[in-house]
């Protein structure tokens, strides 16, 4: 009884101060409010914003863990350490503490920074503008650092999220307002901003980047390469990576994204419980099939030659793609921010489409940028308001035709 | 023709503290009450002043905006008090009715005999007008609108809902009259809707385009059967009546007096033996629950608990309420309420929140919010329980930023606040869609009229 009603006394005395928002936030996440209903509905569902994020949140904590194992098997078989694993996704290899310590040391830190950086932009604003602080953030926070490589810099995290949260969100009003997914304009502002960082063969691995630094520096040392197999695809170079590494994830890449395995059982996650649109997900991997299929075409009509820079990634068979790169972490986590995505349920599949479309001609197009998934999600973000328009519009047709026919 | 209607998109709340079949006709209560409020966008003209005496049937005041628009007393007896409210507002004139009640005579009426316009007279003189609805808008009827077509839903799918078949047995008489009466307002049908399982005295009338309905709530509310049967385009009205109100109108056609009676079904877990009261309109809470509501920390609510209006004990029966519902208040904290495992709420997603798993189970839910008021976030959960052919995210939203064209272009004219009620129910940022609703019929009753 003592700490509820301490708080409770506590929120009573902060009531109407400037502080009251942010004594909120951290009260109402130890105690669902005493709030109750006026007129209206007497009753309300059990579900509020908390628990919808929070289920986003659980569905992406099995990618966070299985990224600390993973960065620190990249980083030991770079090295030399360790050998390959081969025995399926329970591989006794991958599984060990010497690798959990390596990654839990690097990706820690990026989730308290992420965290932490982005909660105090939240709570200011939410301070200055009065009202409560929303509970968006909570995801966004989760989503960031698994989406960026595992050597980044703390202070470009910190920028960039302040810089994400500021201008991604908060301009807009906060959320639900904001037009673009918080989470990828944090990630675009990365790579665009600090490109040596987020892209090349070198940030892929714990070490790599150190490393390399050393022998430009005149160390003896074996260089570490950590080329993701976008890159070595767009290089026309050997994969050297079996399917099965990449559906389990044994690869390297940002630090979430590499499970295949545990994305869709994130996936089956947010379906089952109503929380993430099966609509906008499934269209997505139906756009990027597409695209695949039409490059596939491409290849076997022999217009483009293993001579072609494009020849690599547009022979890929075109249901590898969902194994390689990002699409498929893309398509679960970020294209169903409901926020910035199509609203309606026809404008989902439209809009899902096309991000898979897009993504696969970016990736294919662009070597520049190996993964176009993030690309194309912020630029389907910005044409989902247009695609609801004219799936609204057909409503609003069928309503006008029904008066024509009366008046006729 | 006969049409049935099914909806499949829905949600239907089962709470505990269903009315048992039963009936206490309450005796005559000492005051009763009329709240100009009930009536949506009515401004009153007093006709009494406190002290006078006034009969069952007798205005108490009109509409500012039509004089023939009379507003009757559910009993006899003297003006006791008008309570005002801001800018003297009325909000409440209060009647102490006499031991011996004494109506006021009409006339008896033959209803097959008499023209549109007789009946028409006939209702306002009697101050039964004020049952006749309108879409669009959900407002008292327009007497000078000329209706498409006539609505009555006899089929009430709301939670804890007053079972309507049960109610109204042996009321075939007057229900008959009523809806004779009706069919010379309109050049179109009287369409009935009754539930496809049920018993309806309504169902064997003459003069009806019946429907039989089947699904979850909102199947009973009236715009979902319209938009099933004849949806209502720009420029057209519709005329609705709940069935209750046609027995007080079949009676005064029947006998020439306005019979104010309901039968009331109280309802809800707060209550020791749910069950049906027969009480007159108006009448005082105290009165009706007696000693049967369980007085601690409850919320009392004048209808259901998804559409209704919160009143206090001391406190009056809404004019067109037929249940009073009685749940518990949920003014406490819970502790990691908003991530732990629920069991005993009930919840459109599965976000452990199990209500799945039991569909049929009872539930004693509270009114407590269940998590804070936030923008619009979750999209495609309200199209899950919402069955018009409108976008109810878009329509709500035009609303908030008063887009009169948009609000048009959507599908305004044909909603009523109690469409929302079940989006609102779900809704995870705790939105007040039925208010935004009011608030945007309010503003378009306002600007295109």
């Amino acid at each position: 009884m003592g700490l509820k009603q301490n708080l409770h006394n506590l929120k009573e005395k902060y009531k109407g101060t400037k502080m009251a928002p942010a004594f909120n936030a951290i009260h109402t996440f130890l105690y669902l409010p005493n709030e109750t209903t006026h007129n209206g509905t007497h009753i309300k569902a059990a579900d509020d914003l908390k628990r919808t994020m929070n289920i986003v949140i659980m569905s992406l904590v099995p990618c966070l863990v299985f990224g600390m194992f993973n960065a620190g098997y990249q980083h030991y078989l770079a090295t030399g350490e360790i050998e390959r694993v081969t025995s399926g996704f329970f591989s006794g290899g991958f599984w060990t503490v010497d690798n959990f310590m390596v990654g839990f040391w690097k990706i820690i830190p990026l989730v308290i920074v992420s965290y932490g950086v982005g909660l105090a932009v939240e709570f200011i604003f939410a301070v200055i503008k009065g009202h409560e602080v929303e509970e968006g953030y909570l995801v966004t926070g989760m989503l960031v650092p698994l989406i960026v490589p595992v050597d980044i810099p703390l202070w470009m995290l910190a920028v960039a999220v302040i810089f994400g949260v500021v201008i991604g969100k908060e301009v807009f009003g906060g959320t639900g307002m904001n037009i673009l997914n918080p989470a990828l304009t944090i990630r675009a502002f990365l790579f665009f901003a600090y490109p040596t960082w987020m892209s090349g063969d070198k940030v892929w691995v714990h070490g790599a980047v150190e490393r390399n630094n050393e022998i430009i520096a005149g160390s003896n040392l074996d260089a570490i390469s950590g080329e993701t197999i976008l890159g070595s695809y767009a290089q026309n170079n050997e994969v050297m990576y079996s399917l099965s590494d990449m559906f389990l994830g044994f690869i390297p890449g940002s630090i979430g994204e590499t499970s295949k395995l545990l994305i869709i059982l994130g996936a089956l996650f947010l379906i089952f419980t109503k929380i993430g649109s099966w609509r906008i997900i499934v269209s997505t991997l139906i756009g990027a099939l597409a695209m695949g299929l039409i490059f596939n075409g491409v290849v076997d009509a022999g217009w483009i030659t293993e001579g072609s820079k494009f020849y690599g990634l547009m022979s890929v068979e075109f249901w590898q793609h969902l194994f390689i790169g990002s699409i498929l972490f893309g398509a679960v986590f970020m294209a169903t921010d409901p926020v910035t995505a199509a609203q309606t349920n026809k404008g989902k599949w439209i809009y899902g489409f096309l991000i898979g479309f897009i993504s696969i001609a970016i990736r294919v197009f662009n070597p520049a940028y190996p993964e176009g998934v993030f690309l194309a999600i912020l630029l389907m973000n910005v044409f989902a308001p247009t695609i609801d328009h004219y799936v609204v519009q057909g409503n609003v047709k069928r309503r006008m035709k029904r008066l024509k026919a009366k008046t006729a | 023709m006969s049409q049935d209607i099914r909806i499949k998109k829905g949600l239907d709340v089962k709470l505990v503290g269903e009315a048992d079949k039963t009936t206490t006709t309450i005796p005559l209560g000492s005051v009763y009450a009329v709240k100009p409020d009930d009536f949506h966008k009515i401004t009153p003209k007093l006709l009494v002043k406190v002290g006078e005496e006034v009969q069952a049937g007798e205005a108490l005041f009109y509409n500012k905006a039509n004089e023939a628009l009379l507003f009757p007393s559910p009993v006899s007896g003297e003006v006791v008090e008008i309570v005002r409210g801001a800018k003297r507002k009325v909000l409440e004139i209060k009647i102490l009715a006499d031991k011996q009640q004494q109506f006021k005579d009409f006339g008896k009426k033959d209803t097959a005999s008499l023209s549109g316009e007789e009946v028409k007279a006939h209702l306002l003189a009697s101050g039964c007008w004020p049952f006749i609805k309108q879409r669009p808008y959900d407002v008292v009827a327009n007497p000078e609108g000329q209706p498409k077509a006539i609505f009555i839903s006899a089929y009430a799918s709301a939670p804890l809902a007053t079972d309507l078949d049960y109610v109204l047995q042996g009321k075939e008489a007057e229900l008959q009259a009523a809806v004779t009466a009706l069919t010379k307002l309109t050049t179109g049908k009287v369409h009935v809707s009754v539930a496809k399982n049920g018993n309806s005295p309504l169902a064997a009338l003459n003069g009806i385009s019946l429907h039989k309905v089947s699904g979850p709530h909102p199947s009973g509310n009236v715009s979902t059967q319209i938009g099933k049967i004849d949806p209502i385009n720009k420029g057209e009205v519709v005329w609705v009546v709940t069935p209750q109100d046609l027995v007080i109108m079949g009676e005064l056609l029947l006998t020439g007096k306005f019979n104010a009676k309901r039968t009331v079904a109280l309802t809800g877990s707060k209550f020791n033996t749910p069950s049906y009261v027969e009480v007159l309109m108006g009448a005082n809470i105290a009165d009706v629950v007696t000693t049967n509501l369980e007085e601690t920390n409850e919320r009392i609510i004048s209808g259901n608990v998804l559409s209704g209006t919160q009143v206090n004990k001391d406190g009056f029966l809404g004019y067109y309420d037929n249940q009073i519902t009685a749940i518990p208040e949920g003014d406490d904290y819970e502790f990691f309420g908003w991530n732990k495992p629920v069991f005993n709420k009930i919840s459109n997603s599965r976000a452990l929140t199990f209500s799945w798993l039991t569909p049929n189970k009872k539930y004693d839910l509270n009114t407590n919010t269940n998590g804070e008021h936030r923008a619009f976030v979750l999209t495609g959960a309200y199209e899950q329980v919402f069955p018009l052919d409108i976008y109810p995210l878009q329509i709500l939203k035009a609303c908030l930023y008063k887009d009169l064209d948009e609000m048009e272009a959507l599908g305004m004219y044909e909603v009523a606040p109690e469409d929302f009620a079940l989006t609102e129910f779900i809704c995870v940022s705790k939105q007040p869609h039925q208010q935004i609703i009011r608030e945007g019929l309010d503003l378009m009753l306002e600007e295109i009229g």
